[in-house]
């Protein structure tokens, strides 16, 4: 479970973050919504412990990450998995050991056990043959895949997908929800999904949260979404420039 | 009022890179190595920093020579030629003259290197992967710096006697044997000694500077500022140390 409390982060004087609370129970998928800029990469990164906030807790399985040391933190987030909004796929080295990489790190499997498993997983993003090519040969949207497959095929115990289906074509985003989908029934993985595609991530979500100007201004179920009288919510999901908010405001 | 603020500033950037020092030496003594990983390293600063470095070396020992012929002429000493350009390669211009070369050639490409991975998120996503950036990016980079630097200096100081040798032999007809026998009569143990140390020495301060700085940009400018800054700081830092070494080595007698 995932227990944020209070989470305040500024970049040279711009707060970013001002004071979020969240909770992402044992198991779900959780969706995080908000507009461009709003932030949602930067509390992402907070949670992974990636970025430090300025205050606030975080509350990993009842430990708290801001506590830690690094070396500690460096243990907590071997359980966490991470999809990077931009892929941040390693250059130097090849897809397979790209997408191997935390088995080549962490686990004492061969080579070839390795890239069978690779090989396996690729294949659950829809790709094939491409393990030996370097990710300056691939196209966005087939990097952003092979970072899917970077970060579930050591099932962790967290996964956090920043924009998993942007620029991937509508059947590959189908592939991709249903492999969200299948590693959360099957493995019961907790996730938390950023996506500006409403569609995808209510179709994934058990819950969701709205941020906005720094703060949650929404958190519930889909029921909830429903009922919800907020202008702001209603006029971010039927996606108007008119309302309360404004043009500029994130 | 202002140097006061450069000193102090001096000073931060001094202790940052030590302490940036002291958390690689940790990791290098916490875990094994990939004996793959720090030979694709050596090979990269060092096999192929080779064509420069001898270039270079062996003009410098050709121009000493000829320097040091002409100022021994006054003495009609021109045969103690050989004895000045060992002594001048391998305490002196043989590690300096290496180091530099280094740092400009191979310090500057690592920090471009890691620079770009800290724009792109790699080093982002290496901790998000459980792999300490320090361990798997800058240790095996000092290993190598480490182990060549000694070895590349020595190889500088040879051809820079071999060329000091070309110009005895042909300006003033000293045969093979008398040269290299002056030469080896001229360098004592301590000399080679003072030359190793100061090679290792630079190597780690290549090593340092131009990780540090790889992990500072925040952009694509940065990283060529980042590039500069590396450049430049490890020439400063190579000169002072070696001053420092050099009256150590001379106080101690060395
Ligand atoms: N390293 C940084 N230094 C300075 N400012 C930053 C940094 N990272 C993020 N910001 C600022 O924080 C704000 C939020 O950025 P963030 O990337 O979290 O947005 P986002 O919600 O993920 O947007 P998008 O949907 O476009 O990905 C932005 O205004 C950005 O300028
Ligand atoms: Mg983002």
């Amino acid at each position: 479970m995932i227990k944020i409390r209070g989470i305040h982060r500024s970049f040279d004087n711009k707060e970013v973050l001002r004071g979020v609370d969240l909770t992402v129970n044992k198991g779900e998928t959780f969706l995080l919504i908000g507009r461009s800029g709003a932030g949602k990469t930067v509390l992402l990164k907070n949670i992974i412990g990636l970025l430090r906030p300025d205050c606030g807790t975080i509350h990993i399985d009842g430990v708290d990450i801001t506590q830690l040391s690094n070396d500690k933190l460096e243990k907590v987030r071997l359980e966490f998995g991470l999809v990077f909004q931009n892929s941040a796929l390693f250059d130097f080295l090849t897809i397979e050991e790209n997408v191997g990489f935390f088995l080549y790190q962490h686990t004492k499997l061969s080579r070839p056990e390795i890239r069978k498993k690779v090989t396996e997983t690729l294949a659950l993003v829809g790709l094939k043959g491409i393990e030996d090519a370097h990710p300056y040969e691939l196209s966005g949207g087939m990097r952003k895949r092979v970072a899917i497959a970077r970060a579930v095929i050591y099932n962790p115990k967290i996964l956090i997908y920043d924009e998993p289906t942007t620029g991937i074509d509508p059947i590959a985003v189908d592939k991709i929800v249903s492999l969200i989908e299948d590693l959360h029934q099957r493995l019961g993985i907790t996730s938390v999904v950023v996506t500006h595609d409403l569609e995808v991530g209510l179709r994934l979500a058990d819950r969701l949260a709205f941020l906005l100007g720094g703060r949650i201004i929404f958190e519930g179920n889909k029921e909830d979404l429903k009922q919800s009288q907020d202008d702001r919510l209603i006029q971010f999901l039927k996606g108007s420039s008119g309302g309360p908010i404004k043009e500029m405001e994130v | 009022m202002k140097l006061f603020k450069a000193l102090a500033q001096l000073f931060h950037y001094l202790g940052s890179l030590g302490c940036f020092a002291r958390d690689t030496v940790g990791w290098l003594l916490t875990k094994k190595r990939k004996l793959k990983d720090v030979i694709r390293e050596i090979v990269f600063i060092g096999i192929d920093s080779l064509p420069l470095v001898s270039l270079i070396s062996f003009f410098i020992g050709i121009i000493i020579a000829f320097q040091t012929a002409y100022q021994l002429r006054a003495f009609r000493s021109e045969i103690q030629l050989a004895t000045l350009v060992a002594l001048s390669m391998v305490r002196e211009l043989g590690p300096v003259i290496g180091a530099l070369i280094v740092a400009a050639r191979s310090g500057a490409s690592i920090t471009a290197g890691i620079g770009s991975m800290k724009i792109s998120e790699q080093v982002d996503a290496l901790e998000a992967f459980g792999v300490n950036p320090l361990d798997y990016l800058v240790v095996p980079k000092f290993l190598a710096l480490f182990i060549c630097m000694p070895i590349l200096i020595i190889y500088a100081d040879c051809l820079g006697i071999i060329g000091g040798y070309l110009v005895g032999t042909t300006k003033f007809s000293i045969n093979l044997g008398l040269y290299f026998r002056m030469t080896f009569q001229a360098l004592s143990g301590k000399d080679i000694l003072s030359g190793l140390v100061k090679s290792i020495s630079f190597g780690s301060i290549i090593a340092f500077v131009s990780c540090y700085e790889g992990f500072r940009p925040f952009s694509s400018i940065d990283v060529s500022r980042s590039v500069t800054h590396a450049v430049v700081r490890s020439f400063i830092l190579i000169i002072v140390f070696d001053c420092i070494l050099t009256a150590i080595f001379y106080f101690v007698g060395v």
